[in-house]
């Protein structure tokens, strides 16, 4: 069924009656060309690229539990492209030019807004830092732009830019492509969009273990049985080293703990993203008119999926020096992720030293702006064997070769990208 | 709130302590070869279940220990304090 104004008149004339799953719920099969591991924005886009873009029929996705249930539905919603680094830049453009045909593409709304994402600056070295960053995005072909105090004050009118601030506003980095998407739509139009191409998405089926023979990949054990397959891609975020480990490698992640939070819905009050630059913070506003808002890791490993205290502290008190007009709003829920954080803070989208198995992970606290073009990378990839121009440097193997992708330039210290 | 019992200090909240690493990791001698440090520095096991972990009490005393936690209860079954040789840039 083709979503369209017109089916949707029609519907509410008939008490919306005829509307259809939007999604087919498979059983396994005992074979497939391809399975991807892991039923996530990322897994379900690869999917959807390998029968669009490459004509692979028989896919399946594996999911331990339900689709979207994972980070996909866990993060801030942030969609921006403003890296410095070349191979980061590339890449996040790619995926953003993607999310702005997104919902055409997938005829399902995902609700990309393109409200600004506006990272502020607190003072003159990192006034400089950020327009270099700026500069760096304009030499590749991304739009960005600098905003005074004056310009931040009009663009963000409640944000506190005066000079009573313990961290005075000097300035800002926009990039107006940047915004919010909602999360579980790319989630659904994903799985409703590949469904529609004749992908499996299977639920409620965990995988066990890897079926490997002479170096290659044979196919997956799961909790539903063995599934055989020509090629099989890795695409779990917070549990890659876990499920890697199953095929026996040992990656350069450490897994950690991010939270986010919602506040009680309001009127409208910011209509942008605006991250604050003298703590780790971030706040926009939902359409439903709830604070959006995400912090710092919360500083130690961990396969827990919920925050801790200290953390909502910490985020609240750099949400109040940005906002003191939010003294009294009142937090309605708050909820963790598990963050597989790479040693140099960029993915990892690459072939394996295990033939037919591919590796989609390393993404920090950055998967969802990626989910259009990770799978977009990874589908071809997998398709190829061998790596698309805008994932050719997120090899597994750069650290061994000393080619590391460090935008933040924090080493091999994962908690610190 | 985790609380982390200190080798030296007694109990006190993980507020006071700066996580620093995996502490199954043996350091490798100065001159062992470029594979074997690139395991060091770069790869994890990262387990999904009990682990060694060295955190140093940087708000308290500044001496390191080696904490046995699980990455997925969280719970913590024992501290001791951190070898001297194990400490974090210890030369071998």
């Amino acid at each position: 069924m083709t979503y369209s104004a017109f089916r949707l008149f029609r519907e509410g004339l008939r008490d919306h009656s005829g509307w259809e799953e939007a999604w087919r719920d498979a059983e396994p099969q005992p074979a497939y060309d391809v399975v991807i591991v892991g039923g996530g924005g990322h897994g379900l886009a690869t999917a959807y690229y390998l029968a669009k873009e490459h004509g692979i029929g028989r896919v399946a996705v594996v999911e331990k539990g339900y689709i979207g249930g994972g980070n996909t539905g866990r993060n801030t919603t942030i969609v921006r492209s403003n890296y410095l680094l070349e191979a980061n830049a590339h890449f996040y453009e790619l995926s953003l030019k993607l999310w702005e045909g997104l919902s055409a593409d997938l005829n399902y709304n995902v609700m990309f807004s393109q409200r600004g994402v506006l990272n502020l600056a607190h003072s003159d070295a990192q006034r400089d830092a950020h327009m270099r960053r700026g500069n760096a995005m304009r030499l590749n072909g991304i739009d960005s732009e600098w905003l005074t105090r004056e310009q931040v004050a009009a663009f963000v009118p409640h944000l506190d830019v005066s000079e009573n601030a313990r961290f005075p506003v000097v300035g800002g980095l926009l990039q107006r492509r940047g915004g919010t998407a909602r999360h579980d739509a790319v989630a659904w139009g994903y799985a409703r969009a590949a469904s529609r191409r004749g992908v499996d998405i299977v639920q409620n089926c965990e995988v066990t273990g890897f079926v490997i023979d002479g170096g290659a990949v044979k196919g997956v054990q799961t909790s539903r049985g063995t599934i055989r397959a020509k090629k099989v891609g890795i695409a779990v975020a917070g549990h890659t080293s876990h499920v890697a480990a199953m095929a026996g490698l040992r990656l350069p992640i450490e897994s950690h703990l991010l939270q986010a939070f919602v506040s009680e819905p309001i009127k409208p009050f910011i209509d942008t993203v605006v991250t604050f630059g003298a703590g780790h913070f971030y706040v926009s506003q939902s359409d439903k008119g709830e604070m959006v808002m995400g912090g710092d890791l919360d500083f130690y490993p961990s396969y827990a999926q919920r925050g801790n205290l200290p953390i909502i502290e910490e985020a609240m008190s750099c949400g109040l020096q940005m906002f003191p007009a939010l003294s009294r709003l009142r937090m309605l829920r708050h909820w963790g992720g598990i963050m597989d954080m790479s040693m140099d803070g960029s993915p990892i989208i690459s072939k394996t030293p295990i033939s037919g198995l591919y590796l989609n992970g390393g993404w920090c606290y950055g998967g969802f702006k990626a989910t259009p073009g990770s799978g977009f990378v990874f589908a071809h990839t997998i398709a190829r064997d061998e790596p698309h121009p805008m994932n050719a440097e997120f090899r597994l193997d750069r650290f061994e070769r000393g080619y590391a992708i460090d935008d933040k330039g924090a080493g091999p210290t994962p908690q610190a990208h | 709130m985790l609380t982390i019992r200190c080798p030296h200090c007694g109990e006190r909240t993980h507020t006071e302590f700066t996580f620093i690493g995996d502490g199954e990791r043996e350091r490798p001698a100065d001159d062992a070869s470029e594979a074997v440090w690139y395991d060091y520095v770069y790869l994890r096991d990262n387990r999904r279940g009990p682990l060694a972990e060295i955190w140093q009490h940087t708000l308290g005393c500044r001496g390191f220990a080696l904490v046995e936690r699980d990455l997925v209860t969280h719970a913590v079954s024992g501290t001791r304090p951190l070898p001297p040789a194990r400490l974090p840039g210890a030369s071998s």
